[in-house]
């Protein structure tokens, strides 16, 4: 990195940084060479950052409020609701954040999937992306138990039983889990001690995320390697940070509107009911966000392999680097793999669709055919487009398909032919 | 641009989601209510929560509880605003047990403000065996846990019916249209002119109805109000703040040559 040269103006400013580099780190967050042509779909890296405070901030709050037992914890979140000043606020806000983030997080997953984002020399970002997303799965999970509704407390039986499938040790494991023979209290607390803490691991990992990041810099949306710093790049500050600003307000306007005129839209209204363990709801949902897995789980009639098939459907990503073998990132010049992006898009969305539907008849049918898919995408096409696809020719740099007009070998090949168009 | 668009055809898709899931259980359309809360700065109709109080003290609340709400509740801004004696007035009809005192004995005393809304039953198992073996629910956040809302209570309220001939019901068991799996324990709990409305309005079952869910939906959600009124300000701001950004954003990259 060329800014470990970096000297600070003032005196003082210098003793202290010969000492703990903070103003070359400083320095570095603003100059940090960024592509110029980086779309939105580049700034939910940073909408992501926001809505990971947000969570702590208002979640931190609520904790001084909240009353992790079963037989008052419904009470203690009627109690903020009500009682505790913008009580209301502070809730709504960190049961839509939780939403809005993994709104957000799907996007940029999915920006990563069409820009080639998790190829060589990302694969570290990536996996330790898949890391922080199946952390947030974990903690979205328990941060749902905590209220203590019905849709709490029969989410968390449903999905602790999972554990039971394990051969000779599954019911040990259960039992382990929830500290008892049942969902219960002892459940509770240790949710609750959990959902506290993955919240600073995410924060942890999300700065290692950061640091490999800045580490090649950015892919962008014509996914070639570029000179750092160059004519196609712009330092970080101001150009990115007030782009990423615009888009961060785009996105807390959409967040608002949840907030204040949808509150509860995003959620069950089981979850408005107290726990009950004698009486179980007609159907038992999960968060939308986590509604795909839930219909993988439930399309395999093994409950053992059901199981397996969830899992493997997150890690199958984690390799995704070794899968995905062509050497070209961007779906701009792969025209074929660009149709299967979107196939792979639309998979998912029905297989969600499916996941929020009961487990029979032609849904489940539906459900085992998207699954099969999924697999499909990854452990198969993925690697024959690798060798079999014909890519488009990848432009030198991104100054010249902006002024060439197209990307074409001849004309890259032919710096005579750019300075023509300048 | 585009990719706003973009963004807000992923939205739909997602609320689209739920409503998909709420109209695949219902039994019959919904009665829809023009309520005076919906809208972006909707606000409760104060008179109807006063007289929805009144349904709800006259005629509800032999059965069923509203655990969370405080006799000061009435009086707070956004609510049905009732005045401090007004409140003071209604607390002190009801009894609760105290204590325990010097001599520690407990005691009964008239409520006061501060004190949440008298239940009806001691605990669940005498509100049981008072009502053949259901539980008349909590109202507090009914409205909430129940899926299309005041909606879903306006309707089950004014949805109950002959049954058709090929349903046999038990005794003590009634045919509602917007119940779930149409069988319901609570009787019609509403006619025409089953209390007398203290301000005059004609006490219609239709009256009735909007009247005690309006209660209902201020007693699930107290800050209603405040929230409409924040979130317009909030949306003006972002929108406002939103604009002046975009033009800053547009200065800062005409610095160089791309398009942002």
């Amino acid at each position: 990195m060329s800014d470990h040269d970096y000297q600070p103006n003032s005196k003082l400013g210098k003793w202290f940084n010969d000492r703990l580099p903070l103003l070359t780190l400083s320095n570095h967050l603003q100059e940090y060479p960024t592509p110029k042509n980086l779309n939105y779909w580049w700034t939910f890296g940073g909408i992501l950052t926001f809505c990971l405070i947000t969570q702590i901030v208002t979640g931190v709050i609520l904790g001084m409020h909240y009353i992790a037992h079963a037989d008052l914890a419904f009470e203690s979140v009627e109690h903020i609701m009500r009682d505790v000043n913008y009580g209301w606020l502070i809730r709504y806000v960190h049961s839509n954040g939780a939403s809005m983030f993994f709104l957000a997080v799907y996007i940029h997953i999915f920006r990563a999937l069409y820009y080639g984002s998790y190829k060589s020399p990302r694969e570290v970002i990536w996996i330790i992306g898949m890391i922080i997303y199946f952390l947030m799965m974990a903690t979205a999970f328990m941060g749902y138990v905590l209220p203590w509704g019905q849709m709490s407390f029969w989410g968390a039986t449903v999905i602790t039983n999972l554990f039971s499938a394990v051969p000779f040790i599954g019911e040990s494991i259960t039992n382990w889990l929830w500290g008892g023979y049942a969902v219960g209290n002892p459940t509770l607390t240790r949710f609750f001690s959990l959902h506290y803490l993955l919240p600073f691991l995410i924060l942890g990992l999300v700065i290692l995320h950061i640091w490999a990041l800045h580490i090649p810099g950015n892919n962008n949306p014509i996914g070639i390697e570029i000179k750092k710093p160059s004519n196609d790049t712009v330092p970080f500050h101001p150009y990115i940070v007030i782009k990423d600003l615009f888009a961060l307000i785009l996105f807390l306007i959409v967040f608002a509107f949840f907030v204040f005129y949808s509150p509860n839209i995003l959620g069950h209204a089981d979850n408005y009911i107290e726990a009950n363990p004698l009486v179980t709801p007609a159907h038992i949902v999960p968060e939308w966000y986590l509604l795909p897995f839930y219909a993988i789980l439930r399309s395999i009639p093994d409950k053992l392999f059901g199981v397996i098939a969830m899992f493997a459907s997150i890690f199958v990503l984690v390799i995704l680097p070794w899968l995905d073998t062509s050497k070209v990132r961007s779906a701009i010049f792969r025209p074929i793999y660009k149709q299967f992006y979107w196939f792979l898009l639309a998979d998912v969305i029905i297989l969600g669709y499916m996941g929020a539907m009961p487990a029979e008849g032609t849904y489940l049918i539906i459900a085992r055919v998207a699954t099969v898919y999924y697999f499909l995408h990854f452990l198969i096409i993925l690697p024959i487009l690798g060798s079999k696809e014909k890519t488009l020719d990848v432009p030198l740099s991104i100054t010249e398909p902006v002024l060439g007009g197209y990307p074409n070998q001849a004309k890259t090949k032919d710096k005579s032919n750019i300075k023509e168009n300048l | 641009m585009k990719k706003i668009i973009k963004l807000l055809f992923f939205l739909t898709l997602l609320i689209n989601f739920n409503n998909s899931k709420a109209i695949a259980e219902s039994s019959s359309e919904l009665l829809k209510v023009d309520w005076s809360f919906k809208s972006f700065i909707g606000k409760f109709d104060r008179a109807s929560l006063q007289r929805g109080y009144q349904v709800y003290n006259e005629v509800c609340s032999s059965c069923h509880s509203v655990k969370y709400l405080s006799y000061r509740n009435l009086v707070e801004k956004g609510g049905p605003e009732f005045t401090e004696e007004e409140a003071k007035a209604i607390a002190s009809n009801f009894e609760v047990v105290d204590g325990p005192d010097s001599t520690g004995e407990m005691f009964t005393r008239n409520a006061r403000l501060s004190d949440k809304f008298v239940m009806p039953y001691a605990n669940e198992k005498e509100a049981k065996s008072a009502n053949g073996g259901a539980y008349p629910p909590d109202m507090s956040v009914l409205v909430k846990a129940r899926k299309g809302g005041a909606d879903y209570i306006y309707s089950l309220l004014l949805g109950y019916e002959d049954p058709p001939a090929d349903i046999k019901l038990e005794d003590g068991v009634y045919y509602n249209k917007y119940m779930y799996g149409n069988k319901i324990k609570m009787s019609a709990p509403l006619s025409d002119e089953l209390i007398e409305y203290s301000d005059g309005t004609k006490a219609t079952t239709e009256q009735m109805a909007k009247d005690v869910v309006s209660f209902l939906m201020w007693a699930a959600e107290p800050h209603l109000e405040q929230r409409h009124k924040f979130g317009f300000r909030v949306l003006i701001y972002l929108i406002v703040i939103s604009v002046l950004v975009y033009f800053g954003m547009k200065k800062i990259w005409s610095r160089i040559e791309s398009k942002v």
